[in-house]
């Protein structure tokens, strides 16, 4: 495979996963291993509001991370999308959550005491790689 | 690996009028935190809000800078 039909396939794959997930989140590593804080934080966000989500790792190939930023026009990593809108990155997913709206976009119920789960999901549970 | 200092600078230059603070979450130079406060801001939504940051530095991110995390504001009203 050329690196063009390479870019061509993997962003088939990024489309079909933004389309076909209600939920779908963009990070490095998975939600059992996590590979970056950010990730992690995010998917402590979506587990302790029970949400539904599936997951796609952007770490195998460089071109995953590039063809998904220009895909959404997001250049960090996680990126949540929901009904293929992407909704934001931990900043803005965090925001959401400690307001209320991110249970709203996901259509679920906000937990009655939030606030000590986002601490949890908060603490970066390994170091951050660095220019992977 | 730009300073917070020009990171600043260079947030306050690209959007005239703004506000930045940057700082240094862990000391290495590659968690940074941005908070912006900008009149430009109002109306927009939350990731077009974190674009006109993210843009200000275009490939930088992901790349030079690691990881900025961003808190857009607006200015309240006078």
């Amino acid at each position: 495979m050329t690196e063009d039909e390479i870019r061509q396939d993997i962003r088939q794959h990024l489309k079909e996963a933004i389309e076909g997930q209600r939920v779908m989140l963009f990070m490095k590593g998975t939600p059992d291993t996590p590979r970056c804080g950010f990730s992690a934080r995010m998917v402590g966000m979506l587990d302790s509001l029970g949400a539904d989500y599936a997951a796609m790792d952007i770490l195998p190939h460089p071109l995953i991370r590039e063809e998904l930023s220009e895909l959404s026009g997001w250049p960090t990593i996680p990126q949540l999308f929901v009904a293929s809108e992407l909704v934001g990155g931990c900043d803005i997913a965090t925001e959401m959550f400690e307001s209320g709206e991110l249970a709203q976009a996901l259509g679920v119920e906000q937990p009655v005491a939030p606030e000590p789960a986002a601490a949890e999901a908060s603490q970066e549970p390994r170091p951050i790689q660095i220019g992977e | 690996m730009p300073s917070t200092e020009d990171m600043k600078e260079r947030i306050e230059r690209a959007l005239p009028g703004s506000e930045a603070t940057v700082t240094d979450l862990t000391g290495g130079g590659d968690h940074l935190r941005a908070e912006v406060v900008y009149d430009g801001f109002t109306g927009l939504s939350r990731i077009e809000q974190h674009k006109l940051v993210y843009d200000v530095f275009g490939d930088e991110i992901g790349g030079p800078i690691h990881a900025l995390s961003i808190k857009a504001v607006v200015p309240p009203a006078e």
